[in-house]
């Protein structure tokens, strides 16, 4: 059942980002900007650029290898939500048929160079993020948002969010569950009854909130949910931010791949 | 209908976030003036609502093929135009995060597309005015379909642009279109006619939560459709001619990006320097200069609205693809020697 599916892979991804590895303990701040700087950096490349992708592939495999993240679990997630962008790019072959030489005798169109490119884009991209993920805590990315300046208002609420999502989520498993249970192939799955299985489901949710916010205000609940955490940046941290600046920095500017390839060729 | 990061370009992806970020402060400052501490977790668990809600598949009637459910005009009707964008900015980040639905790049376009509409253009301008004081039924279903439908074409329509003007893709705009919008027409009915199901339900069965709700509801009260339209037109012209002016100035995009992101435009500089100097040390380390190919014969039916083909670029040669090759295979190796020692490292 897709649904039982969905659930545990979150739940996954949010275990794996409890693990004790050195990835794991970097700051979530630096992890944060980290990623977004290395995002911007690949999708800054040109659509006709693929090769010199490639050594970007380095970070998002440190992270797995370092941070002891399932490669497979994280491949299977990148090619589940492929359809869009293979459909946004597939036409590019047959629009863009400017002949590009690729060695003496193999001519392709042009547009399966950006239809390559946008696939390695899309692999780099989609894996980089849900290994910020799965390397830090979403509380800790919470908390990295609040610092860095979001309105701690919407921070307050994701964490709520998030932290629900579970409990809403079994709450439903056990709905569709039983909605499963009483109908017999498509029978009961209709529209109908589905308007009627979420607006019971949005009116426990309504009736949940009330009960949290009252065990919240006797909590001592002002609006604001603040970390004992102190988070503080360490050497470790600077290092792997040096690390990052400088990854980035040679593999943008100095083309890494055709270099070595002409030292090889130049070899043999 | 999410867009992707691989499709952007970092100005538009830049742009995007901008515009949305001021969007998610905008309305937390607003917020922040006129609810009570109790809207706060009602928000966030609402948004987990949303995402346990949308993992309930159902069967479209006639067609046999499964729908899910979006919900940004349920939340605008219950919480608000400004709590129902902060919690559909949240539901996107987590779908970002955990799904990997769209991308964190393009999760300034997502939240735009997917937030903005529905709260604060279909909502005021559509919804409000139609359900009226929302005791018709009949009233409010109409206006359920079509504020959502409208909120979703705008959103599909958004995506092609955005693709377009990362031009990534070279899909013409024509074609694009007419492939988004009725796949979008088809999906906005069905998320209609289940946005009016559940508010209906919800004011059959407990009234007071919507009335009480409207105590939310500053936008109401306090903005008058006129100024709504007002900031929606300056914000079009401004994206639009910044994302034009950028897209003809800096194809690349990159040293705009740092210069957003630093704050200043030496670091530019001084990397243009770095490169540059990076480029003299290319020149003299190559083994063969000359073993580049050049791009064959330039065609004349390369698009038009982009003269500038990036020629060079293409011009993919052998000595580039054996060192992808390579590359590749190094960080492979790499990863798998990492594995190795901490295997071999750990007890």
């Amino acid at each position: 059942m897709t649904f039982d599916k969905e659930y545990y892979n979150i739940g996954l991804l949010d275990r794996l980002s409890y693990q004790n590895t050195f990835v794991h303990r970097l700051d979530p701040r630096i992890k944060l900007i980290a990623t977004l700087l290395y995002l911007f950096t690949v999708i800054s490349f040109s659509k006709y650029e693929v090769v010199e992708l490639f050594p970007f592939f380095l970070y998002p495999v440190l992270l797995i290898t370092l941070g002891e993240i399932p490669l497979l679990f994280i491949i299977k997630k990148v090619v589940l939500v492929s359809p869009f962008a293979i459909f946004v790019g597939i036409f590019n072959p047959f629009l863009d048929t400017g002949r590009v030489v690729l060695m003496q005798e193999l001519t392709i169109s042009a547009g399966w160079i950006s239809f390559f490119s946008i696939l390695v884009k899309f692999t780099l991209t989609v894996s980089t993020a849900l290994l910020l993920v799965t390397t830090t805590s979403f509380p800790g990315v919470c908390h990295a948002l609040r610092q860095l300046g979001v309105p701690s208002l919407f921070v307050s609420q994701l964490l709520f969010l998030y932290r629900y999502i579970f409990v809403l989520m079994e709450e439903t498993m056990r709905i569709v569950r039983a909605r499963d249970m009483r109908s017999y192939g498509r029978r009961g799955t209709g529209i109908r009854i589905f308007v009627r299985l979420v607006g019971i489901l949005f009116l426990r949710t309504v009736e949940r909130a009330e009960r949290i916010y009252y065990a919240m205000l006797s909590r001592g609940f002002q609006g604001d949910m603040p970390t004992l955490k102190r988070f503080r940046i360490t050497a470790s941290d600077l290092g792997f931010a040096a690390f990052v600046i400088a990854f980035l920095f040679i593999f943008r500017f100095y083309p890494v791949s055709e270099e070595l390839g002409r030292f090889v060729q130049g070899v043999f | 209908m999410h867009m992707a990061d691989a499709l952007l370009s970092p100005t538009v992806g830049a742009t995007m976030w901008a515009c949305s970020m001021a969007a998610i402060g905008y309305s937390s400052k607003q917020l922040k003036k006129n609810i009570d501490n109790k809207t706060i977790p009602l928000m966030g668990v609402l948004g987990a609502f949303i995402f346990a809600a949308m993992m309930i598949n159902f069967t479209i009637p006639g067609t046999g093929s499964s729908g899910h459910m979006g919900g940004g005009m349920i939340l605008a009707v219950i919480l608000g135009p400004y709590a129902a964008f902060l919690v559909m900015a949240s539901v996107l980040i987590v779908q970002a995060l955990f799904f990997a639905d769209g991308g964190l790049l393009a999760l300034g376009c997502n939240i735009w597309n997917l937030g903005i509409y529905p709260c604060f253009l279909a909502y005021p301008l559509i919804y409000n005015p139609i359900a009226g004081d929302g005791t018709s039924n009949r009233r409010i279903a109409i206006a359920s379909i079509v504020s959502v439908l409208i909120a979703l074409q705008l959103g599909a329509c958004s995506v092609v642009m955005e693709t377009l003007l990362s031009r990534k893709s070279e899909l013409p705009f024509g074609t694009f279109v007419l492939l988004m919008q009725p796949i979008h027409l088809a999906i906005g009915l069905v998320e209609g006619f289940v946005t009016s199901g559940i508010i209906t339900y919800v004011k059959k069965a407990r009234p007071e939560i919507l009335q009480s709700s409207s105590a939310y509801r500053p936008l109401d009260a306090s903005i008058s459709v006129k100024n709504v339209l007002v900031a929606f037109v300056i914000m079009a012209v401004i994206t639009g001619g910044a994302l034009s002016w950028f897209a003809s100035t800096h194809p690349d995009g990159l040293e705009w990006s740092i210069e957003k992101v630093t704050g200043k435009a030496e670091l530019a500089g001084q990397e243009q320097g770095i490169a540059h100097a990076l480029k003299g040390i290319q020149g003299k380390t190559a083994f063969l200069p000359d073993y580049n190919f050049k791009p064959s014969v330039q065609e004349e039916s390369k698009e038009k609205k982009s003269p500038v083909w990036p020629a060079i670029d293409a011009g993919t040669s052998v000595a580039g693809i054996v060192g992808g090759g390579i590359v590749l295979g190094l960080v492979l190796l790499i990863g798998f020697g990492i594995r190795f020692f901490k295997r071999k490292t750990e007890p």
